[in-house]
């Protein structure tokens, strides 16, 4: 199903600018997070403000229950979904190359389309390299029996090189993205850095000010700040498994699979289980969450991601599990795929949100030792 | 619960949903009392004023959670006194002081959670404890408190008649939906707030200036019960044109348009009115110790309306009003933009400007930039209106709540003509606030007052109802 068409930027450049200068009269929310203290550095906003702004924003939710302005007031200041729709269009303005700038629009179908081209590609080059038997005949756990289908190097060739240019894609964006705020380049000094790194590994915003967000309804609410930890720090230890898996197989030629006590074993089971946990927690949070909090344009966007990263992980679980049975070329091929899929779409979906709010955090931090130019007392 | 079965006999009816209201049902119910509340307006516009409100003005001796150093009673109580002129009863006035410093713990055992000062009232950080997410959160934090102990609650539920005989509550009559019930209670707390969305009680005062009021709190006020209850023999105090109005934007909403609506500009350029002259002295204290005379004086003016006029030094200096200003190049299209005379203006600022005497300008403290020789004068902060683009805001007064209410004593009963307490009506709130607020406004005194006597009306209200 296709989405319907996004608000014209301009239009909606337009009524944050009209939400913003409420909220910068009234400052009621200023305690629950960073971007309030930011919104009141400013006298006005730009479209660069106004994107920076939309992505120091997690959309908690707890503003819009405190809001003496929310609808049905004839105001009709609904915070978080502005900055939501906002976010929106920061994704599609400065993805690169802009021409897949609407892939962020039809998600849902774009990662469906990547998942089944990346088992294509897999169950494709096993079956002509192994040979299509491979798929439901047996495997002893010998070192090396899962390189037997797929030679590591062409592994590694393939996922190194969507994995280099995914992070390539991602980092033109941050670029752009950086520059658009009025920031120098050589400005991201680390002390900022390193705060917008504690802000984000602690997911310190999503807790409405210290008694948790307001989400997925008005009862403040620990339980997205963990699922999300359960999904970035799975999605983490996942990665780590992979890259001390690379170290074994180049450093020291150790072979996968690697026995269940292994170091990359050990963190990817930790990582497949917050896999498993994390993505459904959130989408079940999701389906609950309210109405007014969402941008409904984005539903797509944000259920594929968590769907390819739940399949990631259920299927690298399934591979631990099975590697020893006649399924192993199978569950082999599909895990391959899923991550294949995951790496690929990263640059064009739900995960640039972590490329952008790392840039407002690091930027607010940056903007906060600066002496305002003007007093707003 | 069923509100309304007939067969039903409460032990405490609260009448409103602000503070008040929420205090006294939270206070009779964890006291074992049975208790139903009803609130006229809908949910999304619960809690009267509170939903307005961002922080309590709070007694303390020492710092006292985001409270810095020290406000002790005598100082509040001098305060207040200052404001009201002496209108106020101090023995009520001090419970209300007091009892703020217990009203924290007590508060934040019910979910309201405090913050630092917001920008910009670095000002108030020593006396008014701020609450995080501003009144409606509070407002939102209490009646998840009071459902949890079990308090009924009905919404879009109006008073429409109150049997009240000799003091006497026994029942009151509410319209919900179309339908009417009786509601029979032990005793009643009444927290209604006072009349001030009720534009034509406002013009009975006012004559024909009210008509130029904008109402800046809640559309809910109509002041039914208050009506009620003075009707029925209660005392009142205070008088129908006291309030708590100030001068906000002419471009605000009839109603409801809350915190965002003011202006503060005022204390670093000149107001005139329709005919072009200043009338009062813009400089006289800091803006937050006079924002709460200026509604009246812009009432007093021709057609109630006055503008804020600075240059461009001033821009940027103060809290960002909500609506844009009228900019223009000259004072001539300044004064053509806001449909005043041109030449008036022109003179009034010439004459502005060569009062001006020559000082060093520091809008944190009282200075030395004054002007000589002016009526009326500007005693601090005057600089000449000479960099332009020059701004203008319009003025309009602005209601946020009315003073006329019902007279208590100090355990909160309401007090009937002949000075005798009512046996079992207790009142909190706006409803009688009037009793310490004779006129003026303290900052985040409301809700110190709605706290104290909310708290109090329900346990006495319990106490009565369970003895």
């Amino acid at each position: 199903m296709r989405s319907p068409e996004a608000p014209s930027l301009e239009g909606l450049v337009a009524e944050a600018q009209r939400v913003l200068a409420i909220c910068n009269a009234c400052r009621y929310c200023e305690g629950y997070c960073a971007v309030f203290p930011a919104l009141e550095r400013r006298l006005s906003f730009s479209e660069g403000d106004i994107h920076y702004l939309a992505s120091l924003c997690h959309n908690c939710g707890s503003c819009l229950y405190a809001c003496q302005y929310a609808p049905p007031h004839e105001f009709r200041l609904d915070f978080p979904r502005v900055m939501a729709e906002v976010r929106g269009a920061t994704y599609r303005k400065y993805t690169w190359p802009g021409a897949f700038s609407g892939l962020f629009g039809r998600n849902g179908l774009a990662v469906g389309l990547a998942i089944i081209a990346a088992l294509v590609l897999a169950f494709a080059f096993i079956a002509a390299y192994a040979g299509p038997e491979r798929f439901v005949s047996a495997w002893s756990d010998a070192q090396g029996s899962f390189h037997a289908l797929l030679p590591h190097d062409v592994m590694t060739g393939i996922f190194g090189i969507v994995f280099v240019a995914a992070v390539a894609l991602l980092g033109v964006g941050f670029a752009r993205f950086w520059r658009d705020m009025g920031e120098k380049g050589g400005e991201l000094a680390a002390a900022s850095a390193a705060e917008a790194a504690h802000d984000a590994f602690t997911l310190k915003y999503l807790d409405g000010g210290g008694i948790g967000c307001t989400y997925p309804d008005a009862r403040p609410s620990y339980a997205r700040r963990r699922f999300h930890h359960l999904t970035f720090y799975g999605f983490l230890l996942c990665f780590a498994a992979t890259c001390v898996a690379t170290i074994y197989y180049y450093g020291f030629g150790w072979k996968a699979p690697y026995p269940y006590l292994s170091l990359p074993v050990i963190l990817g089971t930790l990582g497949g289980i917050g896999l498993l946990i994390g993505p459904p927690g959130l989408l079940w949070l999701k389906a609950r969450r309210d109405p007014e909090l969402a941008d409904p344009r984005q539903g797509g966007m944000d259920v594929a991601f968590l769907v390819l990263l739940f399949l990631t992980g259920v299927t690298g679980l399934g591979l631990l599990a099975w590697r020893e049975t006649a399924a192993m070329g199978t569950l082999l091929a599909i895990h391959l795929a899923m991550v294949l899929a995951l790496f690929a779409t990263m640059p064009y979906g739900k995960f640039v949100h972590a490329v952008y709010r790392f840039a407002a955090l690091a930027r607010f931090h940056l903007e906060r030792r600066r002496p305002l130019d003007h007093t707003a007392e | 619960m069923q509100p309304f079965d007939p067969s039903r006999t409460w032990d405490v009816l609260v009448l409103g949903g602000g503070n008040a209201a929420l205090c006294a049902a939270i206070t009779a119910r964890a006291a074992g009392a049975s208790v139903l509340l009803v609130e006229s307006a809908p949910i999304a516009f619960r809690g009267g004023n509170s939903r307005h409100t961002r922080n309590m003005r709070t007694m303390h001796d020492a710092p006292l959670g985001p409270l810095t150093d020290a406000y002790p009673e005598e100082e509040y109580w001098q305060d207040l006194v200052k404001v009201t002129g002496g209108l106020t009863d101090e023995r009520l006035a001090r419970m209300a002081i007091r009892e703020t410093e217990r009203h924290v713990p007590w508060m934040i055992a019910h979910g309201v959670r405090f913050q630092a000062p917001l920008g910009g009232t670095l000002h108030l950080a020593r006396t008014n404890a701020f609450f995080l997410g501003g009144g409606k959160a509070l407002v939102n934090a209490y009646y998840a408190a009071a459902q949890a102990l079990g308090v009924a609650v009905s919404y879009e539920t109006e008073v429409v008649d109150i049997a009240l005989d000799d003091g006497r509550f026994a029942s009151a009559t509410v319209a919900r939906a179309g339908e009417r019930h009786a509601i029979r209670a032990k005793a009643a707390v009444v927290a209604a707030g006072g009349f001030e969305s009720n534009l034509a009680w406002l013009r009975e005062a006012w004559g024909p200036p009210a008509d130029n009021f904008i109402v800046r709190g809640t559309p809910y006020n109509m002041g039914v019960v208050l009506k009620l209850l003075l009707a029925k023999g209660a005392r009142a105090v205070s008088d129908p044109t006291q309030g708590h109005c100030v001068a906000i934007d002419a471009r605000s909403p009839r109603y409801d348009g809350g915190i965002v609506t003011r202006v503060d500009a005022v204390s670093l350029g000149i107001v005139v009115n329709r005919e072009a002259r200043r009338f009062y002295d813009e400089g006289e204290d800091f803006w937050p110790k006079r924002y709460a005379i200026w509604g009246r004086l812009v009432a007093a003016q021709p057609e109630q309306i006055g503008y804020s006029i600075i240059d461009a030094k001033s821009m940027g200096r103060f809290m960002p009003p909500v609506f844009p200003p009228v900019k223009a190049a000259s004072i001539h299209e300044l004064a053509d933009a806001l449909g005043l005379d041109a030449e008036a203006l022109e003179r009034t600022i010439a004459g502005f400007n060569a009062a001006v005497r020559p000082g060093t300008f520091d809008h944190t403290k009282l200075d030395d930039c004054r002007t000589e020789g002016l009526s009326p004068p500007k005693t601090h902060w005057a600089r000449r209106i000479d960099t332009p683009p020059y701004y203008a805001y319009p003025l309009r007064p602005g209601i946020t709540f009315t003073y006329l209410g019902v007279a208590i004593d100090e355990r909160s009963r309401m007090l009937m003509q002949e000075g005798s307490p009512a046996a079992n009506v207790y009142a909190a709130g706006e409803i009688m606030a009037g009793n310490i607020l004779g006129k003026g406004y303290l900052a985040g005194i409301g809700m110190a007052i709605g706290t104290t006597f909310g708290r109090i009306a329900g346990a006495e209200a319990a106490r009565h109802a369970l003895a």
